[in-house]
């Protein structure tokens, strides 16, 4: 059965009366999970998904991976935590593999882009490497499919 | 050529059906949101799948035996002994068939002679009456009605028994009103049948599909009745394999042996690739059923309310997965209803005429969608209603 994450992660817009009946609960007890889960710090906000490309035509979206030689202390924390405070950085992620931190830059064109990465990035003390992939085209995202629901095949009536 | 002479007046005389009738009215419009799918909207699981590519790759591609795999009739024997307790000679017993409708009509056509009455609850699936009537028995319709939740009751039978009463349909869970019969309930049917030579032909296709904390029961697990039952079942429903056409029937010797002549000269035996994917389906699928039923009980909770609080009041559906919202506060038949709705919002439901008399007043709903186009379709029929009070 599909718990109440389940159903806020597909689509976070819906009202506590519906998600109510969906799970066969009142909708004070959606209210009361939500506020919990809220509280608990397992849900931390809440977003639209965008089709940035067609809101802006000339949004641009890059995937930039870094090489940081960690520190003593703290390890990757606090370069993390710096990256993490401009706002053109969308996410921040630590990855396994051959290089350290993964990070999403939004911008309203390609140089903006480039120059963030390479004045405020690339500078940043302990970055040994940056490689920028700009985000050419999107399919799917947070589980939603770009291209509408897969055409439904069934003959009309049955 | 006068091809009126020439065809059948059995056939001839049966007309389309009304499903067919209002998809035709629906086929002219563009961009229609349908709730009139009688078919689950998931794929097939992938295990039974791969089973069937598996036989593929390996060939699998000769006739099987007439009454199908052994080792899918003896799945189908442990499946049915394990959900309902019922035992079955997979030898003797058990046939597989091309979907469940088959199996209906080999029933009919291996039980009936020209006069043999065949009792039938509307509403109901359209196939009943027709194929009794191309096997040359005479349907006899018994209506089911809202104030019983569309059950049959022992009352309802016993008007209608007579001296030529061969057959009687238990059609539940039910489509089109999504009712079930309850253990209790079966216990008076079968009551009335025991005295008698009425064989019941038991349609349990939707029988995974019984919500809340009560399982299916089978007519066939009431004392004295496994004898005087013919258990339809299949994997359509259950296990989202409309397209693979496969069914079975479990029926004491006597009957089970007729009813294979005709299945033999005229099938000679279900697609192959399709037994071995349903063998996989009973043997490996029971988190898939369990995952999809949930998914279906959160969406009729939903339909239901929705309609409730439209005003079309829905009486609560306990199995498949259809509603049956009434929709007489319009002042329409529902024909009426479903072509001004298609007309005026692109929506397609089905007229509960289609199923039977008895169903005029009401609407099929398939709530066989994603959670996000039923709501769609609820929107628009809120604005359709509230043009309706505007005039």
């Amino acid at each position: 059965m599909k718990t109440l994450v389940d159903l806020l992660r597909e689509n976070a817009r819906m009202s506590d009366e519906q998600l109510a009946t969906i799970l066969g609960i009142t909708a004070e007890e959606v209210a009361r999970q939500i506020k919990q889960l809220e509280d608990d710090g397992m849900i931390i906000g809440y977003s639209a998904i965008i089709n940035e490309e067609k809101l802006n035509k000339n949004a641009v979206t890059a995937f930039i991976e870094l090489r940081v030689s960690p520190e003593v202390e703290c390890g990757y924390d606090d370069v993390a935590q710096i990256i993490a405070q401009y706002e053109e950085v969308d996410t921040v992620q630590l990855m396994s593999g051959s290089f350290d931190l993964a990070v999403i830059i939004r911008g309203t064109n390609l140089r903006e882009v480039a120059m963030f990465v390479s004045d405020r990035l690339a500078t940043l003390d302990g970055v040994l490497s940056t490689t920028t992939h700009f985000i050419l085209e999107r399919y799917k995202e947070k589980g939603v499919n770009f291209a509408g629901e897969s055409v439904d095949e069934r003959s009309l009536i049955s | 050529m006068d091809y009126d002479k020439l065809i059948s007046d059995r056939v001839r005389d049966v007309k389309f059906s009304g499903i067919r009738k209002f998809f035709d009215i629906a086929a002219t419009v563009e961009n229609v949101i349908s709730l009139s799918i009688g078919e689950p909207d998931f794929k097939t699981p992938w295990n039974i799948r791969k089973e069937a590519i598996k036989a593929l790759e390996k060939g699998k591609t000769t006739y099987t035996a007439n009454s199908g795999l052994i080792q899918l009739r003896r799945a189908i024997a442990d499946y049915t002994e394990r959900k309902n307790g019922l035992k079955y000679d997979p030898d003797k017993e058990i046939v597989v068939t091309v979907g469940g409708s088959e199996a209906i009509d080999c029933a009919f056509r291996a039980l009936l002679n020209p006069g043999d009455e065949v009792l039938i609850p509307e509403p109901s699936f359209v196939c009943y009456a027709p194929l009794v009537s191309i096997a040359g028995g005479t349907p006899v319709i018994v209506e089911t009605k809202l104030e019983n939740n569309f059950k049959l009751t022992a009352e309802e039978i016993k008007e209608k028994l007579t001296d030529k009463t061969k057959i009687l349909v238990l059609p539940y869970p039910n489509n089109p009103t999504g009712a079930v019969m309850r253990r209790g309930e079966l216990e008076k049917i079968a009551e009335v049948l025991r005295g008698t030579d009425v064989i019941v032909v038991s349609d349990e296709i939707y029988g995974e599909l019984t919500y809340g904390d009560e399982r299916h029961v089978s007519i066939a697990e009431i004392d004295g009745m496994q004898e005087r039952t013919v258990l339809i079942n299949g994997f359509s429903k259950a296990f989202s394999m409309t397209g693979w056409r496969m069914g079975y029937f479990a029926a004491p010797e006597p009957v089970a042996v007729q009813m294979l002549k005709i299945h033999q000269y005229g099938i000679m035996c279900s697609p192959t690739v399709s037994q071995y994917a349903a063998v996989a389906a009973l043997l490996e699928c029971d988190d898939d059923v369990q995952h999809m039923k949930e998914e279906y009980d959160a969406r009729r909770r939903f339909v239901v309310k929705g309609f409730n609080e439209l005003g079309l009041t829905c009486f609560e559906p306990e199995g498949a997965f259809y509603a049956f919202p009434c929709i007489k506060s319009t002042g329409m038949s529902s024909l009426e209803f479903c072509t001004k709705l298609l007309q005026a919002k692109k929506v397609a439901i089905v007229p509960g005429d289609a199923f039977g008399e008895s169903g005029e007043g009401f609407v099929r709903v398939s709530y066989a969608y994603s959670l996000a186009h039923l709501n769609t379709a609820l929107e628009r029929i809120g604005e359709f209603l509230d043009e309706l009070k505007k005039g």
